[in-house]
C-alpha cells in the first residue's frame, strides 16, 4: 500500500527534516519502499515550502511529484491563507495541522487532526534562533495516524540524525503523538 | 547496511568508498551537496583525500588529468554549464586515456536559467570518448560509481566513465540505498596501476605534434576501447551481481518477452515507464521497457524490437531526440517523443499516453505537439 504525505511550511522550519525523518522510521519499521523530497526549487527562510515523503511496503519506482496525497501535513497555519493545503488531497484524505485548536474547529470536507506542536516545541526547547521548530513533534502526531511507521523507530531516526539534541526532540514526538487530537 | 540518503550524498559517499587519491571539483547546483559531503570527509579525515579546491570546472578537469597523468584515482562531480565549462578537457582525458570518474548531475542549459533536470548536458558528450552510464535510482548511482572505477581502469579499456543522474529527481530525493562494507569494495576494487605515468625520475614528454597517421590510430584504438567497454561492462556488471546480488548489463529488460511494444528510455523516465509497462500490461497490453544503462557505448544490440517507443529528456535541434536519432530504424517502427525537458514532470500516466498515441502512429513534442 503507497502512502503519500505532503509537508506545508515555511523556510526554516524543517519541513524537508521531517520528510526525511519520517523516510527512515518508515524504513526502519519494515516498509521496503521509502522517498522524501524537497519542492525542487529555491528556497527561502519564512517562505512557504513543500516536502514530500512516499512510504510503501514494495519498492518505489515512481520518480513524478506528488499530485494527489494521502495526507497533508501543515506546520504552519498561516500559510493557509495563500495557499490551499487540501488541493490534490485524496477524498478520504487526512488533514495534520499544527494547531492549539480542536479538529472541529475547522471546517475542511476532510479528516483533520489537530496537534499543539508550537508549544510542545517551546516546551521541550527545540528552537533555532530563538523560534520553536515544530517539524519532529509534527512528525510524531503523524506516525500516530499513519499505519505501519513505529515510534520507537522514529525515535531510533531522530538519535541517528541529531545526536547531542536528540533527547529533547525524542520527548517531544512522544508527546505529540500522545496529544494528537483525531 | 541499508541507509537512507540523498542521490548525491550517496554518490559521495561511493566516491568515498572507491578511496580515490585525488578529488578536484567545483560546486554547481545541484550537484553542489557532493562537493559538500567529499570536502566534510576529507576534513573529517575519513577519507584521506587530496581535496584540491579550484576556480572553475574547466580547471576541476585539468587538475583530475593532472592527477591521473601520475597515476593517481582521481573524482570530480558538475552539472549543466559546469560540464559544458569541460568540454575541451573532457577530450582531453578521454584521448589521453585516463580512467577519471566524473558524476554528472543532469540539469537544463541555460538562457532560461533553469536547474532541474534535463539530459542535454552529458548527451552533448557524447563524442568526447567518456562512458556514459544513466542511472534511475539512488542504488544505481551507487553502483554504478563502484563500477566506474573497475571499468574506466581496466586495462582493455582505459576510458574516463560519467555517471549521471536527474537532477533534484535523484540528486536531493533520499531513498533506501544497501551500502556494503569497506572491505567488500576493497576487494571488488582493483588497486590501480596506471599504463604510464609523469614521472619526474624518468622524464617524458607528452602533448608533442602527432602526424596524420599516427592520429587516426590513436582515435582508432579510443574506439575499439569503447566496443570492448561494452564486453568489459557486463562483466563487471556480472561480477558485481556475484558479490553484492544486484547484476548489471547494458540495459535493463523488462517485460519484454512476447511484446509488441517496447518503451526505450532512460534516467529516472525508466523508472516511471515499470509503472506504466505494469499498468499497461493489467490492461491486456503485451508491453515491455528496455532502460538503457549506458548511452556510449550505445547498445544497439539490445534495441532489436519491431515496434519501439522512445522516450528523450534531451534533443538535438534540427534533428529530434537524441536516443531516437540513433536508433536503427531499418523494418522497424520507431516512435519519438521528446518529453521533460527543463524539469517538466512526467509520470506513468504521461508515458501510457505516449503508448497511445504511438499505437496511432503519432509521435513528437509531449505537451506540445502531443498533448
Amino acid at each position: 500500500m503507497l502512502k503519500e504525505i505532503i509537508f506545508y511550511g515555511r523556510g526554516g522550519q524543517g519541513a524537508v527534516t521531517a520528510a526525511n525523518l519520517l523516510a527512515s522510521a518508515a524504513l526502519k519499521s519494515g516498509n521496503r519502499g521509502v522517498q522524501a523530497f524537497p519542492f525542487f526549487g529555491a528556497e527561502r527562510r519564512g517562505a512557504p515550502v513543500k516536502a514530500f515523503a512516499r512510504i510503501s511496503n514494495e519498492e518505489i519506482f515512481l520518480r513524478s511529484q506528488i499530485k494527489e496525497p494521502d495526507i497533508v501535513v501543515v506546520l504552519d497555519t498561516g500559510i493557509m491563507d495563500v495557499i490551499d493545503v487540501t488541493a490534490g488531497l485524496k477524498k478520504d484524505g487526512i488533514i495534520l495541522l499544527n494547531s492549539y485548536k480542536k479538529p472541529v474547529d475547522f471546517s475542511f470536507p476532510y479528516k483533520v487532526a489537530t496537534v499543539d506542536a508550537t508549544s510542545i516545541a517551546l516546551k521541550n526547547d527545540i528552537r533555532v534562533g530563538g523560534i520553536p521548530v515544530v517539524n519532529t513533534p509534527m512528525v510524531g502526531a503523524l506516525v500516530r495516524i499513519l499505519n505501519g511507521v513505529k515510534l520507537e523507530a522514529l525515535k531510533e531516526a531522530i538519535r541517528e540524525r541529531f545526536g547531542k539534541i536528540a533527547e529533547k526532540n525524542e520527548r517531544a514526538v512522544e508527546e505529540a503523538y500522545n496529544k494528537v487530537i483525531l | 547496511m541499508i541507509v537512507v540518503d540523498t542521490g548525491n550524498h550517496i554518490a559521495a559517499l561511493a566516491a568515498k568508498m572507491a578511496k580515490p587519491h585525488v578529488i578536484a571539483a567545483y560546486p554547481i547546483t545541484p550537484q553542489t551537496t557532493v562537493v559538500e559531503r567529499l570536502a566534510q570527509y576529507v576534513e573529517s579525515g575519513e577519507l584521506n583525500s587530496e581535496f584540491i579546491r579550484v576556480e572553475s570546472e574547466h580547471s576541476a578537469m585539468t587538475a583530475c588529468i593532472g592527477a591521473a597523468a601520475v597515476g593517481a584515482r582521481t573524482f570530480t562531480a558538475t552539472s549543466s554549464h559546469g560540464l559544458l565549462l569541460m568540454h575541451e578537457m573532457l577530450h582531453w582525458a578521454a584521448l589521453a586515456r585516463l580512467p577519471i570518474v566524473m558524476v554528472n548531475v543532469n540539469r537544463a542549459i541555460g538562457p532560461g536559467w533553469n536547474i532541474w533536470s534535463d539530459l542535454n548536458d552529458s548527451m552533448a558528450q557524447r563524442d568526447t570518448g567518456w562512458i556514459q552510464f544513466y542511472a534511475s535510482s539512488n542504488q544505481e548511482i551507487f553502483d554504478n560509481v563502484i563500477q566506474a572505477y573497475k571499468i574506466g581502469e581496466d586495462e582493455r579499456i582505459r576510458l574516463p566513465v560519467m555517471i549521471c543522474y536527474d537532477g533534484f529527481i535523484l540528486s536531493h530525493t533520499s531513498m533506501p540505498v544497501e551500502v556494503p562494507k569497506q572491505e567488500e569494495i576493497d576487494d571488488f576494487l582493483n588497486e590501480y596501476k596506471s599504463t604510464w605515468q609523469l614521472d619526474i625520475n624518468n622524464p617524458i614528454t607528452h602533448g608533442n605534434i602527432v602526424p596524420p597517421e599516427p592520429y587516426l590510430e590513436i582515435r582508432y584504438s579510443m574506439e575499439k576501447a569503447m566496443k570492448e567497454a561494452k564486453k568489459v561492462i557486463e562483466e563487471v556488471g556480472e561480477e558485481f551481481g556475484r558479490k553484492f546480488g544486484r547484476e548489471y548489463r547494458l540495459v535493463e529488460e523488462y517485460r519484454c518477452d512476447d511484446a509488441d511494444y517496447v518503451i526505450v528510455t532512460m534516467s529516472a523516465l525508466a523508472a516511471e515507464a515499470k509503472i506504466a509497462v505494469d499498468r499497461l500490461r493489467d490492461k491486456g497490453n503485451r508491453i515491455g521497457l528496455i532502460k538503457l544503462r549506458t548511452y556510449r557505448p550505445f547498445p544497439h544490440e539490445y534495441l532489436k524490437y519491431d515496434k519501439m517507443i522512445v522516450i528523450d529528456r534531451a534533443f538535438s535541434p534540427g534533428l529530434g531526440g537524441i536516443i531516437y536519432s540513433e536508433m536503427e530504424m531499418d523494418g522497424k517502427e520507431v516512435y519519438g517523443f521528446i518529453a521533460g525537458l527543463g524539469g517538466v514532470d512526467i509520470n506513468y500516466k504521461d508515458i501510457e499516453k505516449m503508448y497511445e498515441y504511438a499505437k496511432k502512429g503519432k509521435d513528437g513534442w509531449y505537451g506540445i505537439e502531443v498533448k
